[in-house]
């Protein structure tokens, strides 16, 4: 009678906890190096605009990486910055991530990439700042720099984590199982390192760069909400309804604080 | 390749030291007597055709002897030690013209908070730096140790001074540094995956030197 | 060999009905049996323990090389061979816990005490069999949570052997959510096995013993013991208080340890080291009680001021309750206690230095036998007495503040629980190996490994005085990025050659253990001529041990007694022409 209650006890044990995680070893293939685009039809209407940026350009404080003598050492010329706020030659924001909202068929199932997206850790940066990947796709973390890095994502919908990456070379490779707009990124080494990821279940989302201009392509005929999402400024949304084919605009503005 | 304790660096090096060498002395002997005294047992008392042992179950005039000798040695070491600790650690003992800085642990850096121009901390014109600690030579700097989440411990092995800093409490520890040159801060409480990272730099510089340093930090502007 | 009735064999059986293998040997209530489950599920997680030693080695002699073997752990824990920093600090976490909490304390405590009490004072089982056999079941649950550790999401618990929070509490600040839980629940079963066990080894040395075995008649094994049992009794409930507390921090939103929400950190480290201090000398005095019986069967004279090595004994274990701040000096706790705890933790040197002088004094004009159990015994008084001297270094708060957490504690440390502990292990296991399994272990086997071990253990553990000296801080995956550490990085490359060479050694002794079971020497009931009762019985003892227990006679070291004649020893049980029977005597 012991004997048996032992063997059930200890194999129901066994059985829950011999279970690896989602995150175990699975490597997603080597990127090719972009970040995925946002949306990989080439039917379908297009959303483009500019995030505009008006008022007292503010100056991002200089990051001093002297303690961390092999990433110093990437910047020969321009000392590096924050960048909490960049705002570009043409009085355009960059590093606004631009995405639909809402609108979308309730049902609506879209294919999540093979390709991984790729962040790198390069000069104690992050590079991107921002991006956007499919909830089920790869994010393929890497680190160019010969020191210790730790990635640490502290998501309120999805499962936290925390890796470290003590050398160069090295990849690790995370997925995202809910949609959350936006997990921030922080190395806890540096300091200054952040980034933010937004993880959606459509592949509808851009993220401005240096020109401050956005693309979304491939929507279905609709009528859509759309929210353009800062680190700093914060979030504005416009709606735009879109036929078949073709483009429509809408821009955004966001103004110094 | 160092054999021996770091290269004294503080006003605190040489008590610390001295007392050390006192107790290396003090059991140096002891494990003579014990380590010399098994081994010449054990080679004269080795059983041998024809030997007995010699009965006997004790003898209370050698208990008294070896429960006496140690206990002054330890009662006389305590009271020594003691004098020093009070000096050291407790906090009406920081001298009144120490150099305040804030020392800010957190995973997995050093924010030290400099007081500026005015010289007091907890003003306007404090600027924090990463990772690294300035201080002038031959002053006594008390150093206000914080933390933002886990416990940290600041260690500078040159200046033996070390102190948990803990989430939660303000502590001070205060040191002098008696030689120009620069130093490490390493974190001696496992912290988390970075504890090994957390190294600072320590300079100790000449009142000029260490103006000089001020004033540039002051100009330049804040850095993240 | 003066005339000696012997005690006729035991015939313990014909109490029950024949039994099924599963119920006398797998679900045993005989103390015996549970002794030695006890002995191969710890030997097994000192092995256990051992290979995350060299794990840890190997990234502190070589850091960030890649480590040979290290492809068959998955990516969490190590990355093209390279260990990872969140694994190491899992890997030193997971060694102190289980060689502390597995290894150590069941090997003297779970195997020794269930099988030598009844043994010694002569009865036939403990007190309480049934919740005896639980103990051991519980302790073996307790040992496969904590394994379980290892293979959850996000690993094993991360905080240290010490489990300080408010990192422990935290999995946003630790990495780890789900293995430190474990680590919360395996000490709260732990604690429960060690609680049931205790209240075993209380009552039975109390109410059990045989006719004549007075108090001050009791071997000092049993002492140890006994005391020891009182320890864990009063110790373990408060880490598995502690641990519950923690456990809530970590799943039902309390703040018991997080000063984020009116917690305090220092309270998780009083409560640790209020169990902590006490749990040391659980992991010592049972090495120290039965390396005195071994010394003095060695020594063939009795032990050298019996009654001192019971009051030190008692004296370690009170004021053992009253240093456990000698943990905390650089934790920001108020310096006055600071001094207060170094006056008593010096103090605690006092009876462990009585106990050393008096085992010296027990081999002084000897007549010394150097079998294998006598050469790890005098191992143990060489080597503990280094590693207590060490701790006098830290006791000093002054010497302590460059010395706390880097090196030279973890010298010390494995000095007292390695040359200490494990030392008295080495000399205990082949010394009652004969009435566990009826065999002897092999003699020259044992002394190649007595030696091997010796000089490559002083290898490993003494330069990390240095090491520590220099300032190396504990549990630090790389000290090459230190500027004070690189020029003792050859010193780390030493001790990781030398470390592996040690555990290397230790083959020898398993593979002694091992074959010895089958084709070890057949022992005679007595074979190392001792004193104690148990030798009184057949080897294997059996079930139930005697008949009818013996009576007592005189006390346990009566070695070359003149009483005893041409023969050097004289057993407790033995009654000479001149013994009067002793009180008590209860058909039984």
């Amino acid at each position: 009678m012991n004997g048996r209650l032992f063997s059930v006890i200890g194999g129901v044990f066994l059985l829950t906890v011999c279970s690896r995680g989602d995150d175990g070893a699975a490597r997603a293939a080597p990127a090719g190096g972009a970040p995925a685009s946002a949306s990989e039809t080439q039917a379908g209407a297009t959303i483009t605009g500019k995030v505009k940026f008006t008022g007292a350009r503010p100056t991002n404080p200089r990051i001093d990486m002297t303690e961390e003598a092999a990433c110093k050492a990437k910047y020969k010329t321009t000392p590096p910055t924050a960048e909490t706020v960049v705002v570009n030659a043409n009085g355009t924001l960059e590093n606004v991530f631009v995405y639909v909202k809402a609108g979308l068929p309730a049902d609506a199932k879209y294919p999540t990439p093979a390709t991984p997206v790729v962040i790198d850790q390069d000069g104690c940066r992050y590079h991107p700042h921002v991006l956007g990947i499919m909830v089920g796709q790869s994010l393929e973390i890497r680190n160019s720099d010969p020191v210790l890095h730790n990635i640490k994502a502290k998501p309120v919908k999805n499962r936290p984590f925390n890796v470290s990456q003590p050398s160069a070379g090295m990849k690790t490779t995370r997925t995202f199982a809910a949609s959350e707009v936006m997990i921030p990124l922080e190395c806890n080494v540096h300091g200054w390192m952040n980034a933010y990821v937004g993880v959606l279940p459509h592949p509808f989302f851009a993220v401005t760069g240096a020109d401050g201009s956005f693309s979304i392509k491939g929507l279905p005929a609709g009528t859509y909400t759309i929210e353009a999402w800062h680190e700093k400024y914060g979030t504005q949304t416009a709606t735009v309804t879109v036929p078949a084919t073709g483009t429509k605009a809408a821009d955004f503005t966001f103004a110094a604080r | 390749m160092h054999w021996w304790l770091p290269p004294a660096a503080s006003t605190f090096a040489g008590p610390i030291d001295g007392l050390f060498l006192a107790i290396l002395i003090i059991t140096g002997i002891a494990l003579v007597v014990v380590e010399v005294g098994l081994l010449w047992f054990v080679v004269k008392y080795r059983s041998r055709p024809g030997r007995k042992a010699y009965y006997t179950h004790g003898s209370t005039r050698a208990e008294v002897i070896w429960t006496a000798i140690p206990a002054v040695t330890m009662v006389a070491l305590g009271l020594v030690s003691n004098h020093y600790w009070g000096w050291m650690k407790q906090p009406d003992r920081v001298p009144a013209n120490a150099y305040h800085l804030g020392v800010h642990a957190k995973q997995f850096e050093w924010r030290v908070t400099y007081p500026g121009p005015d010289g007091a901390l907890g003003t306007p014109d404090d600027f924090t730096v990463r990772n690294q600690l300035h201080v002038p030579v031959d002053q006594p700097v008390a150093v206000e140790l914080s933390s933002e989440d886990v416990i940290h411990s600041f260690f500078v092995p040159e200046f033996r001074v070390k102190q948990d800093a803990v989430p939660g409490m303000h502590i001070i520890a205060w040191f002098q540094a008696t030689k120009i040159g620069e130093y490490e801060i390493g974190c001696a409480e496992l912290c988390g995956m970075g504890h090994y990272k957390m190294r600072a730099r320590v300079f100790v510089h000449t009142p000029e030197e260490f103006n000089a340093w001020m004033a540039q930090q002051v100009a330049g502007g804040g850095t993240e | 060999m003066t005339s000696v009735a012997h005690a006729t064999p035991a015939h313990g059986e014909a109490h029950h009905a024949p039994m099924s293998f599963w119920r006398k040997y797998i679900f045993s209530t005989d103390h015996k049996i549970i002794g030695i489950q006890f002995l191969f599920v710890s030997l097994f997680f000192l092995l256990l323990g051992g290979l995350l030693a060299m794990q840890i080695r190997w990234q502190l002699g070589f850091p960030g090389k890649p480590m040979p073997g290290g492809g068959i752990l998955p990516e969490s824990m190590v990355v093209n061979g390279v260990i990872l920093p969140e694994y190491y600090i899992q890997l030193v976490t997971m060694h102190g816990t289980f060689m502390v909490f597995f290894a150590i304390m069941p090997l003297l405590v779970g195997v020794y005490a269930n099988f030598l009490i009844p043994l010694k004072i002569g009865t036939h089982d403990m007190a309480f069999p049934r919740i005896n056999m639980w103990s051991f079941w519980l302790a073996l649950l307790a040992g496969l949570i904590m394994l379980a550790g290892f293979f959850v999401p996000e690993g094993a618990a991360r905080a240290g052997w010490t489990m300080y929070a408010p990192l422990s509490a935290r999995p946003d600040l630790s990495g780890a959510s789900v293995g430190q839980q474990l680590w919360s629940v395996s000490i709260v079963v732990l604690g429960l096995s060690s609680v049931l066990g205790s209240v075993n080894y209380i009552t039975t040395i109390i109410n059990h013993r045989a006719p004549g075995m007075t108090w001050f008649r009791m071997p000092l094994s049993v002492w140890a013991l006994f005391i020891t049992a009182i320890l864990a009794v009063l110790a373990l409930p408060v880490l598995q208080g502690a641990a519950i507390m923690l456990l809530f921090d970590q799943t039902i939103g309390t703040h018991f340890f997080d000063p984020v929400a009116g917690g305090q950190a220092l309270l998780w480290q009083h409560l640790f080291w209020f169990f902590g201090h006490p749990e040391v000398y659980i992991l010592i005095l049972p090495a120290m009680g039965m390396v005195s019986d071994i010394i003095a069967n060695g020594s063939r004279k009795p032990i050298f001021g019996y009654h001192s090595m019971v009051f030190a004994i008692v004296g370690i274990a009170f004021l053992g309750w009253i240093v456990w701040g000698h943990h905390m000096f650089m934790s920001g706790m108020n310096p006055t206690l600071g001094s207060t705890f170094m006056v008593s933790t010096l103090l605690i040197a006092v009876p462990s230095a009585i106990k050393v002088f008096n085992w010296m004094g027990t081999m002084w004009r000897g007549n010394l036998r150097f079998h294998v159990p006598m050469l790890n015994a005098v191992a143990f008084v060489s080597m503990f007495t280094i590693g207590g001297l060490s701790g006098i270094f830290m006791a000093a708060t002054p010497v302590d503040i460059p010395i706390h957490d880097t090196y030279f504690i973890v010298a010390h440390l494995h000095y007292v629980l390695f040359g200490g502990s494990l030392f008295a292990l080495f000399a205990a296991i082949p010394f009652w190996y004969p009435k566990m399994f009826g065999r002897m272990m092999d003699e020259r086997l044992g002394k190649i490994h007595f030696w091997l071990t010796f000089v490559t253990y002083n290898l490993v553990f003494f330069p990390m005085h240095i090491i520590g000296m220099g300032g190396q801080m504990r549990r630090l995956y790389d000290p090459t990025l230190y500027n004070f550490l690189k020029p003792q990085q050859p010193l780390n490359e030493f001790i990781t050659i030398a470390a592996f060479a040690l555990f290397a050694t230790q083959v020898i002794f398993a593979f002694n253990f091992l074959w010895s079971l089958k084709k070890g020497k057949k022992a005679p009931a007595n074979p190392w001529e001792d004193n104690g009762l148990e030798w009184s019985l057949p080897n294997p003892a059996p079930h139930g041990n005697w008949e009818r227990v013996p009576n007592v006679y005189r006390g346990p070291y009566e070695f070359s007694a003149p009483e005893a004649g041409n023969a050097d020893f004289l057993p407790q049980h033995v009654k000479l022409a001149t013994d009067k029977e002793p009180a008590g005597r209860l058909e039984r």
